[in-house]
């Protein structure tokens, strides 16, 4: 590919059963676009992760997905409750997920972690009451 | 042992079969919390789980697993199974428990 190409998906709040078809677009394009497989399982958890904590813990929201030959840009924004504490969020097994969500498997308090563990870069903005944004970069090498 | 050959054992029997029956497993692997599962699963393995939802059927897409035990009998509902069916993830089942499924698996695969 010579140009970037910009993907945008807007997360709804309400089914998270259907929770992960941006990633899952995401991860098909880049797959058609010939990006190697370890790339392309690098951003599907990382955005996975990232767009069920969207719709879990925040209502939904909206990903920009930058994709260039030399990196993969991702930008999860949503205007839930923010993060009052990011360390403490970040730290594996926290969780606030409710019981009907973990009922599902969800709430190991691990989504965070992983997106760090399979990014090369990561940034969180929040602020309580106003919402997040998450911004991740995976270097394609 | 292929995905094929797996739910020809008699250690699981296809309920779904995904497009890629041919491919090789690596490894069984056993996890029933989903992002545990997303960070840890190893790429084309053979994943045991119980959790039997439309979030199993996207993290064994997105981690790249070779294809989903369900273990102790647990069932896709029919959405869920249309989900599976559509995407090409293979589903096997088995009545027998998660620790003896993988080990199963395991034994299988030493012996080549
Ligand atoms: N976009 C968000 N808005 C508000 N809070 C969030 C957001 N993302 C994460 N959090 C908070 O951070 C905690 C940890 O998130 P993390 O993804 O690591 O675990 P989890 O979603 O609770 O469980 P899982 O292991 O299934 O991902 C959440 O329980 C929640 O309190
Ligand atoms: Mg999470």
């Amino acid at each position: 590919m010579a140009e970037a190409i910009t993907l945008k998906y807007e997360v709804s709040p309400d089914d998270f059963t259907r929770a992960g078809e941006a990633s899952s677009d995401v991860k098909n394009k880049l797959k058609q676009l010939g990006f190697q497989p370890a790339v392309v399982r690098k951003v599907s958890i990382a955005l996975y992760e990232g767009e069920i904590n969207m719709v879990i813990h925040a209502r939904g929201g909206v990903i920009t997905v930058e994709v260039s030959p030399d990196f993969i840009r991702m930008e999860l924004a949503d205007v839930g409750p923010g993060i009052p504490d990011i360390e403490l969020a970040m730290k594996e097994g926290y969780s606030t997920a409710p019981d009907e969500i973990r009922s599902l498997g969800f709430g190991a308090g691990m989504g965070l972690s992983n997106m760090k563990k399979y990014t090369d870069k990561m940034d969180i903005q929040t602020e309580l009451g106003v919402g997040t944004t998450i911004t991740m970069v995976v270097n394609v090498t | 042992m292929t995905v094929r050959e797996l739910a020809e054992s008699g250690i699981a029997a296809a309920i779904c079969e995904g497009d890629r029956m041919e491919r090789e497993i690596t490894v069984p692997f056993c996890c029933d919390l989903l992002s545990i599962a997303m960070g840890k699963a190893p790429e084309g393995c053979a994943w045991v789980t119980v959790m039997a939802n439309m979030n199993t059927l996207a993290v064994a897409s997105l981690a790249d697993a070779a294809c989903i035990v369900l273990a102790e009998g647990v069932h896709l509902d029919a959405a869920a199974l249309q989900k599976a069916a559509q995407q090409g993830i293979t589903v096997l089942g088995t009545e027998q428990p998660v620790f003896e499924t993988a080990l199963a698996i395991y034994e299988r695969m030493k012996a080549g």
